[in-house]
């Protein structure tokens, strides 16, 4: 566009309230993290003195630290991989059928709406060790349920309600992308003999990679950022640390635990994390723009 | 249809079934107990069918037991301020700062599109003591707000606005300019009303993000005048074990979620229109 308005102060006003904000509640925070990383505080927070690099020495030398490093990788790509798996194998079944399409598409989208803290509480009880129905029934068939002890069953018990949440998300995108896959490409395979699983392992699947890229991207950062909510409603970590994701650890250590200096240099550390995963999403979206 | 395979209709349509039965069973579940007495969870499992307990749980939860108010009302109050409060925030502050960027020349104007940006960057989560801190010293804790103050900034919706105000062609201002409109005139009459769809799919996302902010007011409100209903939730099941009023957690709950699903459900083309502009 070439025709702008000439008023000089206009647009600073009109700029003002959202600079404001992010200034005072997100730029003013994010430095004193900065800050905080490199003080060590007493628990009283009477005085703190320079400690320089300690506090991210000290995080990286700890166990603790990279096995929630490890947790949250575990965490995020399970959620991301059963997330669009399920909701791609149900995107394809939706996108054949012609009758109801629209129908299974309001009954697949909603869990959307529901907060992760919540998802969390509904699963929680369907896997109660003592009366849940799913976690009896595993009981009957011989699997010995309790993820109030067992770490690896507490993991599946978030992921399942983390993926839970976020496959109508997954869903509506690959659908809009199974439906924007032009029919006569189809139909030329299927005229060449292509079977379905043909069809869609050779055409379907590569045309829809933009959308898969996209997606697993979008769910790392939903499994990195929006999942605290699940874990702090359920194992709020546990049992042991078998829970406790990078995000969730920040929370603890600096509100339970108190330990403002190494929860600030796990901020900061996690800063960096997103700020590569915003650049990897742009890039996506501009090399996606060249098209 | 590219070839007639009946039996693999039928498969896709099972399927799908078993999708929709897997999606929907928590919250099948959620709804049984809701209807039980709180003795049904001492032993053995949770109850598959409806109990008759359902108009006594249920008015016990939303009018309170006799001599005491019921918490969840005020708290169903508190989260409608909270997210309306964040929904028209945001898209006030957004409408606002994309309009000048796109519509106007001025020094700064990239670097006040970055630090925008940045935020982008900062989830809350990520920066929560700080932001704690930064809060309680401008004595905004248990109040509405730090609620909702501190999360109105956007950069989504900005870049939302701004791709839709740039489609807008030259020629449209022009002729604003020409028949004398100023930038006000302008935005009122002609920008609102050019942008309202995008608006009202923008509010669709934002009611969810807002009604579902969970440990935003579990750290900011200690009084319980100002607990919203999602964090509450976690506030019942931190008693002992055996102490848990498993139906009346399961009422909240579905108190908590039926509003957003509601506007999911009710408004499901504008919830897919925003959706998928918000992410590209």
């Amino acid at each position: 566009m070439s025709v702008y308005f000439p008023q000089k102060y206009l647009p600073y006003l009109l700029l003002l309230p959202q600079l404001l904000v992010t200034a005072v509640f997100f730029l003013w925070p994010a430095g004193q993290a900065v800050e905080q990383a490199f003080y060590q505080e007493d628990a009283f927070g009477l005085s703190r003195e320079f400690v320089g690099l300690d506090n991210f020495i000290e995080l990286f030398t700890s166990p603790e630290y990279f096995a929630s490093l490890l947790t949250t990788m575990v965490f995020s790509f399970s959620v991301a991989f059963l997330g669009l798996a399920v909701a791609l194998w149900l995107a394809v079944m939706a996108d054949r059928v012609i009758r109801g399409a629209m129908v299974y598409q309001t009954l697949l989208i909603w869990p959307y709406a529901v907060a992760p803290a919540l998802a969390g509480v509904l699963w929680w009880i369907l896997f109660d060790p003592s009366m849940g129905p799913v976690a009896l029934a595993l009981d009957a068939i011989g699997l010995d349920w309790n993820h109030f002890v067992n770490g690896d069953q507490a993991m599946i018990l978030v992921v399942i309600s983390a993926t839970w949440k976020q496959i109508s998300y997954n869903f509506l995108f690959f659908l809009a992308g199974l439906q924007a896959i032009p029919r006569s490409l189809l139909e030329a395979a299927a005229i060449d003999g292509a079977g379905p699983s043909k069809r869609f392992w050779g055409i379907v699947f590569p045309l829809l990679s933009p959308t898969t890229f996209f997606l697993l991207v979008v769910n790392l950062v939903y499994a990195f950022f929006d999942t605290f909510g699940v874990i702090d409603a359920t194992t709020q970590g546990g049992p042991g640390q078998s829970t406790t994701t990078m995000v969730y650890k920040v929370f603890n250590d600096g509100f339970v635990g108190l330990d403002l200096g190494s929860s600030a240099a796990q901020s900061v550390v996690l800063m960096v994390i997103v700020a590569l995963m915003t650049v990897i999403q742009f890039r996506y979206i501009e090399r996606k723009v060249q098209y | 249809m590219i070839e007639n395979r009946p039996w693999l209709t039928v498969c896709s349509h099972l399927v799908l079934l078993l999708g929709v039965f897997i999606v929907a069973l928590p919250v099948w579940v959620a709804l049984v107990a809701s209807t039980h007495p709180s003795s049904a969870f001492g032993s053995g499992s949770i109850p598959m069918w409806f109990g008759d307990q359902a108009l006594a749980n249920w008015q016990q939860a939303l009018v309170g037991k006799e001599g005491q108010a019921s918490d969840l009302l005020r708290m169903t109050v508190n989260s409608l301020i909270m997210a309306l409060g964040i929904t028209f925030g945001k898209i006030l502050i957004s409408l606002l700062s994309a309009y000048a960027i796109v519509f106007f020349r001025f020094p700064f104007r990239s670097a006040a599109f970055w630090v925008i940006f940045f935020t982008l960057m900062l989830p809350v989560e990520v920066r929560i003591v700080p932001t704690y801190e930064v809060v309680a010293n401008l004595d905004l804790l248990n109040s509405y707000t730090g609620l909702t103050l501190p999360l109105i900034a956007s950069a989504t919706a900005t870049f939302l606005f701004r791709q839709c105000f740039m489609s807008i062609p030259g020629e449209l201002v022009e002729a604003a300019r020409i028949d004398g409109a100023g930038p006000i005139r302008f935005f009122f009459d002609i920008l609102l009303p050019l942008s309202r769809t995008n608006i009202a799919a923008l509010f669709v996302i934002l009611f969810i993000y807002g009604w579902n902010q969970y440990l935003w007011p579990l750290i900011v409100t200690t009084d319980d005048a100002y607990y919203t209903l999602v964090m509450s939730v976690k506030r019942m099941l931190s008693v002992s074990d055996g102490d848990i009023a498993w139906n009346q957690v399961m009422v909240s709950t579905l108190l908590a979620m039926i509003p957003p699903v509601l506007v999911v459900i009710g408004m499901q083309k504008l919830f897919v229109k925003g959706l998928v502009e918000t992410e590209k």
